[in-house]
């Protein structure tokens, strides 16, 4: 029987490639169909493998949960999963997401104005950049109590230094040719600075944005491990797993995951409104 | 070397900020004490001071500020207290001690070192697939990025305790953890660096008729290796990170991360920013290695600065 089952997904498997294989190679491949359709194949079958051979092998549900059990588990518990969507991804990793990008935003325009602060800050904001910042969680959790306000705080830390060193960077863009031609129409720092040299920043803005876009949720997730009220992702997902509820787990991921791609579209939507000069947008 | 002293400039404002940031941070317990120790403080009573800020309260009590850098469980501890910490527990302590933190630095720095050698093997097989088949590319590749918008880290504790009950424990799950926080980064960075030949590089190829094989060792990989060292750069934080919080979920028993949570657990301040310091240098270490190796490297291929 398990055999059997084994060479079912096996054929699935060879059919399912054979077919993206046909459809990759084919004429039309270029086509948007196509090349949302080959991933969306891809997907779909890991999908059916993992129901066919989680139901048809026996395995544990303390080990891995069917899809549609899980997807059952999502839509029955969707007032639990918006309470936590809403304390961990808008009341945590989004007003510190704000609030970090605005902090760094300031401290750029200062760095950017002093020689020796660049010179000084740059450094260490690089240096602190590569850190495993999640590891002050726990000292921020123990300032700031165990509500949203300490897991926003984790994620202005995540978020500043990134998002520092890119806007930072984005401000180097403009040429001495551009920046002499400011000069020459008597333009004032700040008419240079919104009108030649911001919008040049912008691409790295961006990049800055969506690299902190992941960290934020991380931060905000990783930081209720540490202690959190009854609600939130990060507590939901460690109780669970202590209650062997793995399909609760399954449908927290679930949701960090649509929020995180959900987050992240969101930017790089705006982003493709603002640089549609770019070349990378063209 | 001009940067050296605007550098120095920045890390000693930093460490004045902290310390003059420990004297409001601690001030209220310190007061008490002074108070129980039958020093005379403003305002008397522990209840009227509750109400109080934490900044009038210092100013109107300066004799006590000595005492804000010498507690046993401040809320913010003192530069020097972290650092007489991260002495005792390195240099002074044997190293198979529990509370040493190089016992502890050791066990996060083997999960994170085999989950990297396996994330980036893999992620490097990965790239290479990607590269010569259409399909994979077609199916994958988009799989690979959108993962990147994840907060994969989520899944750790799950992985974790799924991995204990079937068995497997200790150095491995942390391990996994880590090779797959790396291994998508070394995906993406790769499979950018093996497209990185423009089309006249793989015309030339072609009019010397290489092979595709000879194209992929001869042009590909040479021109994929900037590209490379750029995301194991990525990985092998991401990796570290990956291990400290496969640490958390398992009870807290050993590892830095188990620092850092039982540490939150009993309120000893110091040890947390000792562990996290601890981190922090690990890091740095880590990142500065993989930077050696590639300068060393491209230089060696005649493409380093």
């Amino acid at each position: 029987m398990s055999l059997l089952i084994l060479i079912l997904a096996l054929l699935i498997w060879a059919g399912a490639w054979r077919l993206n294989v046909v459809i990759a190679n084919g004429r039309r491949a270029d086509t948007r169909a196509a090349q949302l359709g080959v991933p969306a194949i891809f997907g779909l079958t890991l999908l059916i493998l993992w129901e066919l051979i989680v139901r048809g092998l026996g395995i544990p549900l303390v080990i891995l949960p069917p899809p549609t059990m899980i997807a059952d588990r999502f839509m029955g518990s969707l007032p639990i999963l918006w309470a936590d969507f809403v304390q961990t991804v808008v009341k945590g990793a989004l007003s510190g997401y704000v609030i970090g990008c605005l902090a760094a935003f300031g401290t750029a325009i200062l760095v950017d104005r002093s020689d020796f602060l660049k010179r000084g800050l740059m450094p260490v904001g690089n240096f602190v950049a590569a850190l495993p910042i999640v590891g002050t969680a726990p000292i921020l959790v123990m300032w700031y109590g165990f509500d949203w306000q300490s897991k926003a705080a984790v994620v202005v830390v995540m978020v500043f230094f990134p998002m520092l060193v890119n806007i930072t960077a984005g401000l180097q863009e403009t040429t001495t040719m551009q920046r002499d031609q400011m000069k020459t129409w008597a333009a004032s720092y700040w008419q240079g600075f919104w009108k030649l040299r911001l919008p040049a920043a912008m691409p790295f803005v961006f990049n800055g944005l969506k690299i902190s876009s992941t960290l934020a949720l991380i931060g905000a997730i990783v930081a209720e491990f540490f202690g959190s009220p009854i609600v939130g992702m990060g507590f939901r997902i460690s109780t669970s797993v202590g209650q062997l509820a793995l399909d609760m787990v399954w449908a927290e991921i679930v949701v960090a995951a649509l929020a995180g791609s959900a987050f992240y579209g969101l930017i790089a939507l705006i982003e493709k409104k603002v640089t549609f000069w770019h070349p990378s947008q063209r | 070397m001009r940067a050296i002293f605007p550098v120095l400039t920045v890390v000693a404002v930093i460490v004045a900020l902290w310390y003059a940031a420990c004297v409001p941070m601690n001030i209220h317990f310190a007061v008490t004490q002074a108070e129980r120790a039958g020093q005379v403080v403003t305002p008397e009573g522990a209840r009227e001071r509750r109400e109080m800020g934490a900044i009038p309260l210092a100013l109107k009590n300066p004799s006590v500020w000595g005492d804000t850098f010498a507690q046993d469980k401040p809320r913010l501890p003192a530069p020097h207290q972290v650092a007489v910490e991260l002495w005792e527990t390195t240099v002074e302590k044997k190293v198979t001690s529990k509370r040493s933190l190089i016992f502890h630095g050791w066990i996060t720095l083997s999960a994170t070192l085999l989950g990297f050698a396996i994330g980036s093997v893999a992620g490097v097989l990965l790239a290479v697939g990607i590269v010569h088949s259409r399909a994979m590319d077609m199916s994958v590749m988009p799989w690979a990025i959108a993962s990147q918008t994840i907060p994969i880290l989520a899944i750790a504790p799950m992985i974790i305790v799924v991995l204990n009950s079937v068995g497997l424990q200790g150095l491995v799950p942390k391990a996994i953890i880590s090779a797959y926080l790396s291994f998508f980064p070394v995906v993406v960075g790769m499979v950018k660096g093996l497209r990185s030949p423009g089309a006249m590089q793989i015309d030339q190829m072609r009019t010397w008729s290489a092979s595709a094989n000879q194209t992929f060792w001869k042009l590909r990989m040479p021109a994929s290796v900037p590209y490379l060292f750029a995301s194991l750069k990525i990985g092998i934080a991401a990796s570290l990170v990956g291990a400290i919080v496969g640490e958390l979920p398992t009870g807290a028993v050993r590892g830095l991360g188990a620092r850092l949570l039982t540490g939150s657990y009993y309120g000893q301040t110091i040890q947390i920013w000792s562990a996290l310091f601890a981190t922090a240098i690990l890091a740095a270490a880590l990142v500065a290695i993989v930077a050696g190796l590639e300068r060393v490297t491209l230089k060696r291929m005649g493409v380093g600065r």
